[in-house]
């Protein structure tokens, strides 16, 4: 039987979209941070549904957007050493560097593997000893722990031919950025699978600093419907908070497990977001007793300056400052098979959503 | 059995004796003599009174055997997909085999004996083909090339063009979708994930066929393949000028699907299948329409999932499953797989 069923039935939508509908008065804006918020409203036409006060904005929750170019280069700059072999997400590939994609060296014969979980990675490193392979780390908090374990069962497996380059980046600094930077945002909903992590607390500062209110929401049409309306009421009612929509698999306090393995293994370092620029303690590195499997320390390659790229306004959409239908390239030199930038190329990320979902000239 | 541990060699291909006991011992004793006569290079085919169609598809599949299916069943049924959604019937069948060297003699009569199981099946003879051997590493174990040519009545001819496709059609579908692009995926040794999922891979010219003798109603039909669902109709949609609306919740989806989709980040409505057909039907019969094609076995999980519409001409518009819509685009690039 399909468990998510019931989170799509119609009743329970309707009701809801009724009280949403009865108590807002006047105008909301709200963002979802997630990159997987973003499909699950573009991709059930949710925003149609809304009343016209309610607009919901797309934040800078996907990994693969956020990333450097800087990350990229160096990526590219590995697959240049002859006894490297890079695994990656098969999101990252796509991605333009300053000269070259990862899609592009592979094409052009570079060893390139695409993986779908850093075991995979490890298990290419094992059968392959004669290659070094590095590991490209992307992601959120729902990602790095997954890296750490791995990086503690390679070294319990004596796999001394496994590397980790990271761009593994933190979310709660650039929620903060987004505010600090001027977005005019009434209320966030947050990634429920970040807080199936890391618990609830890390969004206290969002009310107490800001009174801006955050809802940590599931994935499917009826938890975002929810958590628009217990967003709606904490406006309403000028009271923010913290609240967990998410009840299912999100505990205040996260997984302490997880959580105490991802500090083992690495350490919080300032990091730098497409679109805000560096954001103090925002990115997580490897720490130092695991250098040596650190790609950074042990194939160092010259840092490009990061810089964003002409008409493109990722960085824009990234702050919530700008939607993909207001960049001049969207759906027109910009389009999946051919993106500009790293909002078009992850299959969550904004403008690839709204590419595949809305109406585009 | 005489094929153990031998293997393909490029003496095979060379056209000389070690290319003959291959046609004695292993294709001819399967596809059978289609003509008194035997097989040629080419085939001398019988005059007939009605539209020839003709078609041709290349069959690279990775891997060449997957849950409910193998490249050779698949380069049948897909060639004889392509001739039936014109109204044709599929008659006759040619196949070009690239072989690389060192493919196991065994596994190529496993193939050998799908072809011509669903040759037999679908009631189309394969009358002529040709074999190529390459170096090892120059292809990956065994490409398939089938052409075919049906025949079509004259009062079908209106199908391909979609010129009787008015507003208020209907839009069915023969089945469960993604099935096939799930079932290949989860037999990729380097996708970690197992399924219950078997490909769709079927030859549909007998349920289409069926079909066009007991109703008028057909206006247009497309196999559904790679793409998927919403590439056919945007295509569709693009050229017949009207618009075409989708209710998610009609479109049949295995469970097993949605969850595979939902884990690798890809959308069922753009998943290949073998085995399916998209059929435009004057909506006053498409009950009708849809009760025959329930006849049919391939054709038991049947539905009606949407309509043909004068608002929004060229572009596909889905009601998702909870009321809100939103548009479908045809593919652009590739699904990949997620990553948060």
């Amino acid at each position: 039987m399909d468990l998510t069923a019931a989170f799509r039935e119609q009743g329970r939508v309707d009701k809801l979209l009724r009280h949403i509908r009865q108590e807002a008065a006047g105008e909301y804006i709200f963002m979802e941070v997630c990159g997987g918020h973003t499909t699950a409203i573009q991709s059930y036409g949710i925003p149609g549904l809304l009343p016209q006060g309610i607009r919901l904005i797309s934040g800078p929750g996907c990994p693969v957007c956020v990333t450097s170019r800087s990350f990229i280069d160096h990526a590219v700059a590995l697959t240049g050493l002859p006894e490297v072999t890079v695994a990656t997400f098969g999101d990252l590939v796509k991605v333009p560097g300053s000269e070259s994609s990862l899609e592009r060296e592979k094409a052009g014969g570079a060893d390139i593997r695409i993986v779908y979980s850093v075991n995979e990675a490890i298990n290419l490193a094992e059968k392959n000893y004669e290659r070094k392979v590095v590991f490209l780390a992307v992601g959120f908090e729902t990602t790095a722990p997954g890296t750490a374990a791995g990086v503690l069962d390679a070294g319990r497996r004596g796999i001394k031919n496994f590397f980790i380059l990271s761009a593994h980046k933190i979310m709660p600094p650039a929620m903060r950025a987004v505010v600090t930077g001027g977005t005019q945002v009434n209320g966030f909903i947050c990634p429920g699978h970040v807080s199936a992590i890391t618990g609830s607390g890390i969004y206290l500062f969002l009310p107490d600093d800001f009174g801006i209110g955050c809802v940590i929401s599931g994935f499917e049409p009826l938890d975002i419907l929810q958590s628009v309306l217990m967003l709606i009421r904490q406006v309403n009612l000028k009271r923010p908070e913290v609240e967990i929509q998410y009840t299912r698999a999100v505990k205040p306090e996260g997984n302490k497990r997880a959580v105490l393995i991802m500090n083992q293994v690495f350490r919080v370092s300032d990091d730098w977001w497409r679109g805000f620029g560096t954001i103090p303690g925002s990115g997580l590195r490897l720490r130092a007793e695991y250098e040596n499997i650190d790609a950074e320390k042990v194939f160092p390659a010259f840092a490009e300056k990061n810089i964003d790229e002409g008409d493109c306004i990722c960085g824009e959409i990234l702050r919530g400052a700008g939607t993909p239908g207001e960049c001049p390239l969207f759906g027109k030199v910009c389009r999946p098979g051919n993106p500009a930038g790293a909002c078009m190329v992850s299959s969550e990320g904004a403008c690839n959503v709204y590419f595949k979902y809305s109406r585009y000239a | 059995m005489p094929d153990r541990n031998t293997r393909i060699l490029l003496g095979h291909g060379s056209g000389g004796e070690m290319m003959q006991s291959l046609l004695d011992d292993l294709f001819l004793p399967h596809f059978g003599k289609p003509f008194p006569e035997g097989m040629a290079d080419s085939a001398v085919l019988p005059v007939s009174s009605l539209l020839p169609v003709f078609t041709t598809d290349s069959y690279v599949v990775d891997p060449v055997f997957f849950p409910g299916g193998n490249i050779g069943k698949i380069a049948i049924c897909g060639t004889v997909n392509d001739l039936a959604v014109t109204g044709a019937k599929p008659r006759y069948i040619s196949a070009g085999f690239i072989i690389e060297e060192g493919l196991p003699m065994a596994t190529l009569r496993e193939i050998v004996i799908s072809m011509a199981e669903e040759a037999a099946k679908a009631d189309v003879k394969i009358v002529t083909g040709d074999t190529k051997v390459v170096e090892r590493g120059k292809a990956d174990r065994l490409f398939i090339n089938t052409a075919g040519i049906g025949y079509m009545e004259g009062r079908h001819y209106h199908i391909h063009r979609g010129r009787k496709v008015v507003p208020g059609d209907k839009i069915l579908i023969n089945g469960f979708i993604g099935d096939h692009s799930i079932a290949v995926l989860s037999a990729r040794e380097s996708l970690n994930f197992s399924t219950s999922s078997f490909s769709d891979c079927a030859a549909l010219g007998g349920m289409i066929g069926e079909l066009l003798q007991k109703s008028e109603g057909v206006h247009w039909m497309r196999d559904v393949t790679r793409g998927g669902l919403a590439t056919v109709l945007c295509e569709f949609a693009g050229s017949a000028g009207f618009g075409v609306r989708l209710m998610e919740s009609a479109i049949p989806v295995r469970e097993s699907v949605t969850s595979a989709c939902n884990m690798l980040g890809l959308d069922p409505l753009y998943l290949a299948n073998e085995g399916k057909v998209v059929i435009v039907t004057d909506g006053s019969v498409a009950d009708n329409v849809l009760s025959l094609i329930k006849m049919h076995p391939y054709g038991a999980n049947a539905a009606i999932i949407g309509e043909i519409t004068g608002l929004h001409p060229g572009e596909v518009v889905l009601q998702t499953a909870i009321g809100g819509s939103r548009m479908v685009h045809p593919m652009s690039g590739e699904q990949l797989p997620r990553i948060c």
